[in-house]
């Protein structure tokens, strides 16, 4: 798939978060966003994915323009997939309800197809011994775990995943690692914003660095990891990688 | 004595919180009938008059059911308009919900029924009197449903959007029924309010629990035996609620 960014600006205040980014990457699997906190990755991710819009220039997605109303963001969204951080799930709903409620409400299934369809997506994430909790009785991994399995069911064009494990402890991460390495190994597009390193070396086809208003540097994983251009990329890695 | 002590370090058993609530029930009953017995003799006559007791009593379950329906639905509306980006419709819901939360229960049935509704040559007192109560429990709960509404975080409106349900989806599906488990204490106790709130209603003559009371009073002269009973019947109504009503509290915490 095809992300490309022109002159896209968006501030808080006075924050320009994206100052007149213009930017392109193609990638058959999975595009990392990787950079400081505060740097913009979320900022970013929400224009991607249709929850904001820039305050101006245009983001383009396989080579359509996203439009600026409302409504036709809306129909956008639809179409793709995104987790958040955290909280996604809805929790007076159990993790079914919480997957079927977009198929029957958004995407006309019935019912019954609905719930065939959840069950399915829970199966394969090995969720469906919990498919009648709530999202309080779920723990963390298994949480972000449902909440990919609600994104995944409405068979989206692609995955958006805000550091989806960076509120979990390692085994949890590793379990949510898992689920989306293989979702990379069925050819599910996926824009990752991570922390994690080794991930983003192993499984991104290419790496972005995000900070101060912009994208500093874009490259496949391999070359960015052991050849960063960039002295902020280069210092920035060098301080996470120092341990 | 030392089991009539609930400290925290050591809490009292179970039976001793039974035996001296029932010892303090006895007690005190005793204790009136002692001091108020010799002058009250006017049980019988009283006792005539319970068809008019009941009747009230029926009315004011019935003003205060429809009252609760009612201001429901005025503070939902109200709730919503407070939230909505059309300015005018926010400025009338800011307008209405502290105007009405400003003034007493009783001005607001003076001047609903005696002012207004005398103006506009309505002058049926029980429908009247159900819209004024109405009204003004419904700006209190219009603040109830706010502070529900605006509890549930920023990030369940985001998963919402992101997987495309409309802002009215969003409202049915996800923000209301998380805004219905935490606003039911609350909203319970504003219908025990309601309740004790249309005893006010008697000054423009509905004929309800209380003005039943007075009614009785005055037909028979004896005000300790024909208000005693009025308390009860209020009793009996709104501590079941109260209950209730704490026993949700202590769920919703439990769940979250
Ligand atoms: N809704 C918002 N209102 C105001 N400032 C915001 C908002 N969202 C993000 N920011 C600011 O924008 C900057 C980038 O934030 P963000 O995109 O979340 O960074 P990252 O995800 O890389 O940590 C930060 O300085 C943050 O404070
Ligand atoms: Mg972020």
């Amino acid at each position: 798939m095809k992300v490309e960014l022109r002159n896209v600006t968006k501030a808080f205040g006075t924050n320009r978060v994206l100052d007149d980014v213009s930017f392109e990457a193609e990638f058959a699997h999975v595009l990392a966003l990787i950079g400081p906190s505060g740097g913009g990755k979320s900022t970013l991710l929400r224009l991607l994915a249709g929850l904001d819009r820039p305050d101006s220039g245009t983001i383009l997605v396989d080579g359509i323009a996203l439009e600026r109303s409302e409504e036709s963001l809306r129909l956008y969204r639809r179409t793709i997939g995104t987790v958040f951080q955290a909280y996604n799930l809805f929790p007076h709903l159990s993790a079914r309800d919480n997957v079927v409620l977009p198929l029957v409400e958004v995407h006309g299934l019935s019912k019954a197809a609905a719930a065939a369809r959840a069950d399915d997506v829970l199966q394969r994430f090995q969720l469906i011994a919990h498919a009648d909790k709530q999202p309080g009785l779920l723990s963390g991994g298994q949480r972000q775990r449902v909440a990919i399995a609600r994104a995944l069911a409405i068979e989206p064009k692609f995955l958006l995943l805000d550091e989806p494990t960076s509120a979990l402890d390692p085994e949890m991460t590793a379990e949510v690692l898992d689920v989306i390495a293989e979702l990379r190994t069925l050819g599910q597009p996926i824009i990752l914003v991570t922390h994690e390193m080794g991930f983003a070396r192993q499984s991104a086809d290419l790496v972005a660095f995000v900070a101060d208003g912009g994208i500093r540097e874009c490259a496949p994983a391999g070359t960015f990891f052991s050849n960063p251009t960039t002295p902020e990329t280069r210092k920035f890695l060098e301080k996470i990688l120092k341990y | 004595m030392e089991f009539l002590f609930d400290r925290i370090d050591k809490p009292s058993p179970a039976w001793a919180k039974v035996v001296t609530a029932c010892g303090l029930l006895a007690l005190y009953s005793a204790l009136c009938f002692w001091i108020f017995s010799s002058s009250i003799q006017n049980w019988e006559k009283v006792w005539g008059y319970r068809a008019v007791f009941f009747n009230g009593w029926m009315l004011t379950i019935g003003i205060s059911a429809v009252a609760l329906v009612l201001s429901t639905v005025f503070g939902v509306a109200a709730a919503l308009a407070r939230r909505n980006s059309f300015l005018p419709l926010r400025y009338t819901a800011i307008f209405y919900v502290e105007t009405v939360r400003g003034v007493p229960l009783l001005f607001l049935v003076m001047f609903g029924y005696y002012g207004l509704a005398t103006l506009l040559h309505w002058n049926d007192r029980l429908p009247v009197g159900i819209l004024i109560l109405s009204l003004f429990s419904g700006a209190y709960i219009a603040e109830v449903i706010r502070s529900g509404i605006e509890s549930v975080g920023r990030s369940q409106w985001d998963s919402a959007r992101a997987i495309g349900l409309t802002p009215a989806q969003t409202y049915r599906f996800v923000i209301f029924p998380q805004v219905l488990r935490q606003t039911l204490p609350p909203l319970a106790g504003q219908f025990a309010s309601l309740i004790k709130d249309s005893s006010l209603l008697s000054i423009i003559g509905i004929p309800e629990l209380t003005f039943a009371a007075q009614q009785v009073n005055s037909a028979t002269y004896s005000t300790f035996e024909a208000y005693l009973p009025l308390g009860v019947c209020y009793l009996v109504l709104t501590l079941p609620i109260s209950l209730w009503t704490k026993s949700l509290e202590r769920r919703v915490s439990y769940e979250s």
